[in-house]
């Protein structure tokens, strides 16, 4: 009874702006961190080994039983791992804070607790207090993404070059609209130039259950595909490399969505629907989402069973 | 001589494409706020930031009448015991809002009558420049001029208003060479020195029509107040291509030659409309701190649950901290050159070509509302009148395009400041919305109804011609656009202007689109502060 009263009262809690922060246009540049912080923040001390054992507990005792409570992750595709040695770079598409919990959560062990994660300079390390909770939880480093910086970049390939596993979402940031945005030649960059294979990963469900701009979390269930590692060829440059890997993820969405023989089809022939969606704007791209993409967090059937 | 300093210019205007991480953008709508999500690729138009103010007005004020510009002496020069002077000043038209005490017209008639005491001038008189206006109240001309000076002029008759029918008190200077009649206050055109008062908010205010249009009657306004003339004022903002503006310059230039002698003191203002309570209006969404997004959020909840009546209270008490930015005076042509300069460098913004579809979310507040009711004519004069023409170079949305605006436009007038718009509303806009059909048939008979014209002088009444003035200043937009729609207007009174009604922005997109296609380019003004688009 109690829980359905405080259901019902966040329920009339609308979500987004101007409730919650707004997000920043991508075309206009943030403002620079005060000092020490943003992408010149030194996150040295959370690969310690006594931060890596405490986070390593924490994501066992709670990180993972919270992932499983709240997304219920259905893995797939993780035997095309088997092969795969550290380091590698798990590229994902992004639509939820929750994401990189997920990913963490339902890595294999060897690679669980070797990695970090590339968060926004301009938003994770803005603060002190942000900066120390996402490189100590998270081990997170600060990456870049209004401009390209060699600084981040080469601090990520530094951390590569120590056999630290890498978790990216290349787009950016998180959708705002439950369609991926496209990925970014700068993150593309530097997979080329470290020449560690890259894992694609396609996240679905998420959305559902913390979307950007609001903080009331509900349960949903959530696919975690993972797709073959791939490297760049040679001469292959970022932006073509960077839509070969938006391409890789868009089959795993199509796979997730599907099965995998008929994204297999699609994807020879070239008709894998595209991770970005339906051109346009308004409703009509929402209204195309997956009914597992957060279109609605309603609890009621959005159409009745017949 | 340098007459007044400029104030500095905040950060530019911006011209935002709207994509997916854009926040939604906040529209006016009436007394409150709505937050549309434009369409990804839309351009919004953000206005410049406040300029910084002068850092002591009253100096430069004092400095400003004694280093006037063009060829006119320094005020102290102009004074001497013995003669007729008069002080005229703009009404509560301007500015918007009305701003907090006290108000730049009562710092710098306070200097001028300084200037006037210390030459031992006896014969002072303050009109106010209607033109075809209300009659301000006691309490607003208090706001204006201060107690000081309303309580020095105001009991012996010489505090007055303009009165464009007391024909006893009008003199016709004579004709212009395109046969424009100059008729105006006798007592300002017969003084030996006119000094006017006024304030630039945008850069149509000014210049030759402070006098020609402040100071004038019926017989005169009707030359430049026509719909021929508005719709060839390309836009009436941009003074150089506006016919409007020609019109009073060859008046202006004709009461210069019949020996009218005016001491022009011009004023520009920091941008600053709203006080801190509202500081979001003054911030770009992106850039809102918790306590911007805490005080919308109040705002716009008091807003949406308080009756109407209450709600449009709140909103008409509040008062703008604008600050001087600039001082001009001197010779009308030399200092509102200067003026203009300083206003365009303050408000000037930079877009790339026209769009299909121009949004806007319009105020509370117009020139003709002061604590008042915006009824529906005045809501069209907003949109179609100020902002649509809120451009040098040509309009943001292209021939054919469309506007929407965003009102809740009630089917309300006030009935003491605008009896003849209900008539008009009525009786009129029930016939044509054609300006050049309403103005062939029905302007003479308003113009001239008795009842109209007792109501003008005695009471605190518009003049009977005023809604078709307004509807003229549509005039450009009405011949030049494909359609009109109006978000969450009601339904009736939208129609009865000739728009179309929406409920939704989506709504009015879907409803632009049977005019302009279903891929259309669209730009928003984002307002305010107020600004003037470069369109090229």
């Amino acid at each position: 009874m109690r829980s359905r009263l405080v259901r019902a009262a966040l329920s009339k809690v609308p979500a987004g702006f101007p409730w919650t922060a707004p997000t920043w246009p991508t075309s206009l540049p943030r403002p620079a961190a005060r000092g020490g912080l943003g992408a010149a923040y030194d996150t040295t001390w959370a690969r310690t080994p006594v931060a890596r054992a405490v986070r390593a507990a924490l994501l066992e005792a709670v990180g993972r039983p919270v992932s499983s409570l709240v997304a219920s992750p259905e893995v797939r595709g993780l035997d095309r791992l088997g092969e795969l040695e550290a380091p590698a770079i798990f590229v994902a598409n992004h639509s939820s804070h929750l994401d990189t919990l997920l990913v963490l959560s339902v890595l294999p062990p060897r690679f669980r607790h070797a990695s970090i994660v590339a968060a926004g300079a301009d938003y994770f390390f803005d603060r002190g207090w942000k900066a120390v909770v996402s490189a100590g939880l998270l081990g997170a480093i600060p990456m870049e993404r209004q401009r390209v910086n060699r600084q981040s970049s080469e601090m990520a390939a530094e951390r590569l070059a120590e056999g630290w596993n890498l978790i990216i979402f290349p787009e950016g940031g998180r959708s705002p609209d439950g369609w991926a945005q496209p990925f970014r030649a700068g993150a593309a960059h530097l997979w080329i130039q470290s020449g560690v294979p890259v894992v694609p990963i396609h996240i679905s469900g998420t959305r559902a259950i913390l979307p950007k701009g609001t903080v009331r979390v509900r349960r949903a269930p959530t696919v975690v595909t993972f797709g073959a590692p791939v490297r760049a060829r040679g001469g292959e440059d970022a932006r073509r490399f960077a839509v070969r890997v938006e391409q890789a993820v868009a089959q795993l969405a199509d796979e997730s969505a599907t099965d995998w023989w008929s994204a297999r089809l699609r994807a020879s022939a070239d008709s894998t629907p595209p991770l970005q969606g339906p051109e346009g704007s308004g409703w009509r791209r929402s209204w195309a989402l997956p009914a597992n993409d957060g279109r609605s967090r309603s609890d009621s059937k959005r159409w009745p069973g017949v | 001589m340098t007459a007044g300093r400029s104030g500095t210019v905040g950060r530019p205007g911006l011209v935002l494409e709207v994509d997916r991480s854009t926040p939604p953008t906040m529209f006016w709508h009436g007394d409150g706020f709505r937050m549309e999500r434009l369409p990804v690729g839309s351009r919004v138009v953000y206005p410049p930031e406040p300029a910084v103010p002068l850092s002591d007005p009253t100096a430069a004020i004092r400095e400003a009448l004694e280093n006037p510009l063009g060829d006119s002496k320094p005020l102290s020069a102009l004074l001497r015991a013995g003669m007729r002077l008069t002080i005229a000043f703009d009404d509560v038209s301007l500015p918007l809002p009305p701003m907090q005490a006290p108000d730049v017209r009562q710092q710098v008639i306070e200097a001028v009558l300084d200037e006037a005491a210390r030459a031992g001038v006896d014969d002072v008189v303050l009109v106010a420049a209607l033109a075809l206006h209300r009659r301000l109240t006691e309490a607003e001309l208090r706001h204006v001029l201060g107690d000081r000076i309303y309580d020095a002029f105001a009991p012996t008759g010489r505090l007055t208003q303009h009165d464009a029918e007391d024909h006893d008190n009008l003199i016709h200077l004579g004709q212009t060479d395109r046969g424009e009649d100059v008729e105006l206050n006798k007592r300002a055109a017969t003084s030996d020195l006119l000094v006017y008062v006024n304030i630039n908010l945008v850069s149509m205010d000014g210049g030759h029509k402070s006098v020609a249009t402040g100071l004038a009657s019926y017989r005169s306004l009707r030359h430049h107040h026509n719909t021929h003339t508005m719709v060839h004022s390309r836009s009436f903002m941009d003074p150089a291509s506006s016919e409007l503006h020609s019109s009073n310059w060859r008046m202006g230039r004709l009461i210069r030659d019949a020996g009218v002698k005016i001491f022009q003191i011009e004023t520009t203002l920091d941008g600053r409309s709203f006080p801190d309570a509202y500081g979001f209006l003054n911030r770009r969404e992106w850039e809102w701190k918790a306590r911007d997004r805490a005080t919308f959020l109040g705002a716009k909840t008091a807003l949406d649950r308080l009756p109407p009546r209450l709600a449009q209270t709140m909103m008409q008490r509040t008062r703008s901290p604008y600050r001087l930015t600039s001082v001009q005076a001197g010779e009308v042509e030399a200092v509102h050159d200067r003026t203009i300069d300083v206003v365009l460098n303050q408000q000037r913004v930079v877009v790339e070509g026209q769009a299909d579809i121009l949004t806007m979310g319009l105020t509370y507040l117009g020139p003709y509302n002061v604590n008042s009711i915006m009824n529906p004519v005045l809501v069209a004069c907003l949109g179609l009148g100020y902002f649509f023409n809120s451009y040098i170079g040509k309009p943001l949305v292209r021939q054919g395009g469309v506007v929407i605006m965003s009102h809740p436009t009630p089917w309300a007038f006030d009935p003491v400041h605008h009896p003849s718009y209900i008539d008009f509303f009525e009786r009129v806009l029930t016939e044509t919305t054609d300006p050049a059909e309403m103005e062939a048939k029905f302007e003479e008979s308003f113009a001239t109804d008795p009842w109209y014209i007792h109501l003008y002088r005695t009471g605190n009444a518009y003049h009977g011609v005023h809604p078709f003035y307004m509807w003229y200043w549509t005039a450009h937009a009405l011949d030049h656009l494909g359609a009109v729609i109006v978000v969450g207007g009601e339904r009736r009174a939208v129609r009865r202007l000739g728009f179309r009604s929406a409920s939704t922005m989506q709504d009015a997109l879907e409803i632009a689109s049977d005019v302009v296609g279903r891929d259309p380019t669209l730009t928003h003004l984002h307002t305010p502060p107020l600004l003037m688009a470069d369109v090229r």
